[in-house]
């Protein structure tokens, strides 16, 4: 399995994602993976799956010593694995940047010289592919495109490509000729396309032109919450009767996220009725521009923007919220509804999320409808019956939207590419 | 001798429209005329038009063999006299063969008789007026809203006057009992109850044109068979469903007019007649009372409440809805009442179900049960708003009690009319007597004697009429300022004349 992200060290949903993937998988008897990642930590969590850090393959053949191998990264990886992988190299990559043990350094981030990253990847996938056993490749988003389709030409082996998004969703339409070009050429080369929603599934039919009979809608799922975690997000809010009703946006402050029009319907909301505010949680390109908006829209007294937030802190906004709105343009999937949802926050989404195509529980809007979405804030936090019903089963249907069923599914996918069943 | 009872349903429901909550206070009109008028003129041709042809057909072809009850909610009738007059026309034709009778129900279509007696009543009271109006017939029996019944209902419409009722023939109610009886009350045995047998009804209703359908397709002679084969003793079958089964649900392509039309002929053959609801109540006997504690209705498997008030939301709006009732029907302001009515509409209410699998995903002009909810909630808003600005906002409880004063002291000077008429009577009879009198003996001494006493009467009852007068209006004063504005010159427009009438009537 071929990922750029992993849990804990996430940029995006790409991680969890992959996480989860990774572990409904595991749960599977007779399954094992291999999860390759650009740049481990070493506190990623290893107990259900084996993980190679590109940034340790050696791709240059250096004669290092067993202790030394075992000093500078043997908590990531064992120097058995990385003699074994050092047999395997395919070509003289002397002309590459290489550090003492013969392997090319990954930021595991998103820099400018992606596309470089993206090649780098591939290059050492090779190595990887000619050492390691296995029978599927399963490679996620378009920066491991080329190393799933490296890898299946060294083995052979079927290629699955996971498609979390897709250029088009980034952009809004305006495409990337070079991250389109990597994205159609790992769709044409993969045997099974999973994509994360019907919607997804449909732009990379007339997008990208594949083979309605190979793309097979997959949707994502959520974790169960961390007992602590759930314990704290229930501890009630002290007189949350007298205090002001927060309506949350959470996510990157980006076109693909539609920020503009949670501010719109904000405004909308706030001319009519008091006792309500908005934050807009995150960080991203049009921060600024949503900054100006609000003041323009004379609502800035009630509208926040707390930054970026991560780990703990998402959970210390769910719990403070008392709505959730995520009024995407285009979402792949989404899956911070389905978290809020997990906390009790009843969520209004947009009908072009690909979450929207498996929840019922929540209220659906278009993105572009700020009449509808005012409206459905308004009545979340006005009418208590409405809010409570939402909270419930909401919160009772994302439990039953589990991994565990999600591997089940892809395990499916996998033995009907290999012919098993 | 087998009966059948066929009863046909007409109710539409008027549309609301797109209310944001911005337009709460600012916009009063709520209702999508667009939709109102397409959807009834729509339901009119492919449905009631056709289907009610057909009945003046099978009245004209059985004459005085083929019977059927009808029942229009207030809602159906304004928009078809508004938008599709040609059913009324069809129905007054139907009537005037004589084989239809109109039945009584709700006007709102709504939910008053589980949650506002007073409301309850006068909406039945107003029904029926409209359709002795246009149809010149009282109706004596009763439906509610969604054949919804219970013991309490049943009690309320007994008392109200009618001899019966028509109910679900539910299994949770019945058991192992056949719906193919005539049940009573069981809290007044003068409330006939009859059935509907769900199974036969919905062959048609819903099942007809269903391919799947171990029966399709199904013809008249063996739906006459089916009838005429139940045990002998079994002796009353009642088919009720919606008139817009005949057209709508079944679309007329299947043939369903057909089935109907031959289905008298078939039923003939067989020994079976037709009766409509109140032959039945003065003909047959009640075979039992029936116990039913909670509401049943006639929609989904489980035949109860669900399918309305089966989530949180749906109980709120109700709640809401119905804490106004009080004050719209004491205002008597005519535009509030008329938009009562139509929120009550117990398909408002069906558009927020969340039940998975109810009959007819139907929803309107929303996309699901939230924005149902949300868009009726926000019209409440703005209607809740115009009630406290005719009524500044108080406490129900103290509204009620007044409310209850009211009441009694109404109750009270009823009771003094009685009693004035009584001693008038009695006056008049003294008067009579003494007239006897004169003529025969024609002595003046006796005159004074039995006089004396019903001055007497008269003059207590002119006191007594008096301080009730005067404690009305003070009361109601005292007890509530603004609100008891209106209500408390009632009172006293209602004491005031009765008190007159009193002294009045003591005079002569």
């Amino acid at each position: 399995m071929f990922g750029w992200e992993f849990p804990p060290h996430i940029l995006g949903g790409l991680g969890t994602a992959s996480y989860g993937i990774t572990k409904g998988l595991a749960a599977i008897p007779g399954m094992d993976i291999t999860f390759c990642i650009p740049k481990p930590w070493g506190d990623e969590d290893k107990s259900f799956m084996n993980i190679i850090g590109m940034s340790q393959v050696p791709v240059v053949w250096k004669d290092v010593s067993r202790e030394y191998v075992e000093q500078r990264i043997g908590d990531k990886m064992s120097p058995e694995l990385y003699y074994a992988l050092r047999d395997h190299i395919y070509a003289d990559f002397n002309y590459r940047q290489t550090d003492d043990l013969g392997c090319i350094e990954f930021s595991g981030k998103y820099p400018d010289n992606l596309q470089e990253e993206i090649n780098n990847y591939s290059i050492v996938a090779g190595v990887i592919a000619r050492q390691q056993e296995y029978d599927i490749i399963h490679a996620h988003d378009w920066l491991t495109y080329p190393a799933g389709i490296h890898a299946k030409q060294v083995s052979g082996k079927p290629l699955v490509i996971h498609v979390h998004a897709t250029d088009f969703d980034r952009s809004r339409g305006r495409v990337n000729p070079t991250v389109y070009g990597i994205e159609k050429d790992g769709m044409d080369h993969a045997d099974c396309i999973m994509c994360v929603s019907e919607l997804t599934r449909q732009t990379v039919i007339n997008h990208y032109h594949q083979d309605p009979a190979k793309c097979v809608a997959m949707h994502n799922a959520v974790y169960p919450l961390d007992p602590e975690i759930k314990e704290f997000v229930d501890i009630p809010i002290e007189n949350a009767a007298e205090r002001d009703k927060v309506v949350t946006f959470l996510g990157r402050i980006t076109m693909q996220k539609g920020p503009e029009y949670f501010v719109e319907a904000a405004a909308k909301v706030l001319s009519r009725t008091k006792g309500i505010r908005f934050c807009m949680a995150g960080s991203g390109d049009m921060m600024n521009q949503m900054i100006d908006l609000v003041a323009k829209k004379g609502i800035a007294d009630k509208f926040h923007f707390p930054g970026f937030m991560k780990g703990h802190q998402v959970f210390e906004a769910f719990r403070e919220s008392y709505v959730y709105v995520m009024p995407s343009v285009s979402e792949p999937f989404g899956i911070s509804p389905l978290e809020a949802m997990q906390c009790g926050v009843p969520s209004i989404i947009s009908k072009q999320s690909g979450c929207a195509e498996i929840l019922t529980n929540c209220v659906k809007t278009d993105y572009w409808d700020i009449d509808a979405m005012a409206d459905a804030i308004y009545a979340l936090c006005t009418y208590h019956s409405y809010h409570h019903y939402l909270k419930e089963e909401g919160r009772k249907e994302v439990d039953q939207i589990t991994w565990e069923k999600v591997g089940e599914r892809i395990n499916e996918c996998y033995l009907r590419c290999l012919g098993w069943n | 001798m087998k009966t059948v009872c066929l009863y046909f349903e007409i109710h539409q429901n008027i549309h609301l429209k797109r209310y944001r909550f911005f337009d709460i206070g600012t916009d009063h009109y709520y209702y999508d005329d667009y939709e109102n008028e397409r959807s009834i003129q729509e339901t009119a041709e492919r449905s009631y038009v056709p289907a009610l042809q057909a009945l003046l057909e099978m009245a004209g072809r059985y004459g005085s063999y083929f019977k059927c009850a009808i029942s229009l909610s207030g809602s159906a009738i304004e928009l078809l006299e508004r938008y599709a007059p040609q059913v009324l026309d069809l129905l007054s034709q139907l009537n005037e063969t004589g084989c239809v009778e109109f039945l009584a129900e709700p006007y709102s279509h709504g939910f008053s008789s589980m949650t506002n007696r007073e409301t309850f009543r006068e909406e039945v009271k107003r029904l029926c007026k409209k359709i002795k109006t246009l149809f010149g017939k009282e109706p004596k029996v009763f439906r509610n809203s969604c054949l919804i019944y219970s013991d309490e209902i049943g009690q309320e419409v007994a008392d109200m006057g009618f001899k019966g009722m028509l109910a679900e023939g539910a299994k949770h109610v019945l058991g192992w009992k056949s719906p193919h009886f005539v049940y009573h009350c069981n809290r007044n045995p003068k409330l006939k109850l009859l059935l509907r047998d769900p199974s036969l009804s919905e062959d048609i209703s819903y099942r007809f044109n269903d391919s799947s359908w171990s029966e399709y397709p199904l013809f008249a002679d063996t739906y006459a068979k089916w009838i005429a084969d139940l045990p002998e003793d079994e002796q009353v079958v009642n088919i009720f469903m919606e008139l817009c089964a005949l057209g709508i649900f079944q679309p007329l392509s299947s043939n369903i007019l057909e089935f109907m039309k031959s289905l008298p002929e078939q039923l003939k053959e067989r020994g079976v007649v037709f009766s409509t609801p109140s032959e039945i109540c003065s003909k047959m006997k009640s075979a039992g009372e029936l116990n039913v504690a909670y509401p049943t209705s006639w929609v989904d498997e489980e035949r109860d409440l669900s399918p309305w008030l089966g989530n949180d939301m749906q109980r709120e709006a109700l709640d809401k809805l119905y804490s106004l009732a009080d004050r719209v029907r004491i205002g008597n302001d005519k535009r509030l009442k008329q938009d009562f009515d139509y929120l009550q509409a117990s398909n408002n209410f069906r558009f927020m179900s969340t039940k998975a699998n109810s009959y007819g995903g139907y929803r309107g002009i929303y996309d699901s049960p939230y924005d149902a909810f949300t868009n009726f909630m926000n019209i409440l808003g703005d209607f809740n708003s115009r009630i406290n600005n005719l009524y500044p906002e108080f406490d129900n409880d103290e509204l009620n009690s007044l409310l209850t004063t009211i009441k009694n002291q109404d109750e009270e000077l009823e009771r003094k009319d009685k009693e004035i008429e009584k001693l008038q009577h009695l006056l008049g009879q003294l008067e009579e007597m003494e007239g006897g009198f004169q003529k025969a003996e024609a002595k003046p001494v006796p005159e004074a004697a039995p006089a004396a006493p019903a001055k007497k009467a008269a003059s207590k009852a002119k006191a007594e009429a008096k301080p009730a007068a005067k404690k009305t209006t003070p009361k109601a004063k005292a007890e509530a300022k603004p609100a008891a504005k209106k209500a408390a010159p009632k009172a006293k427009a209602e004491a005031k004349p009765a008190a007159k009438k009193a002294a009045a009537k003591a005079k002569k």
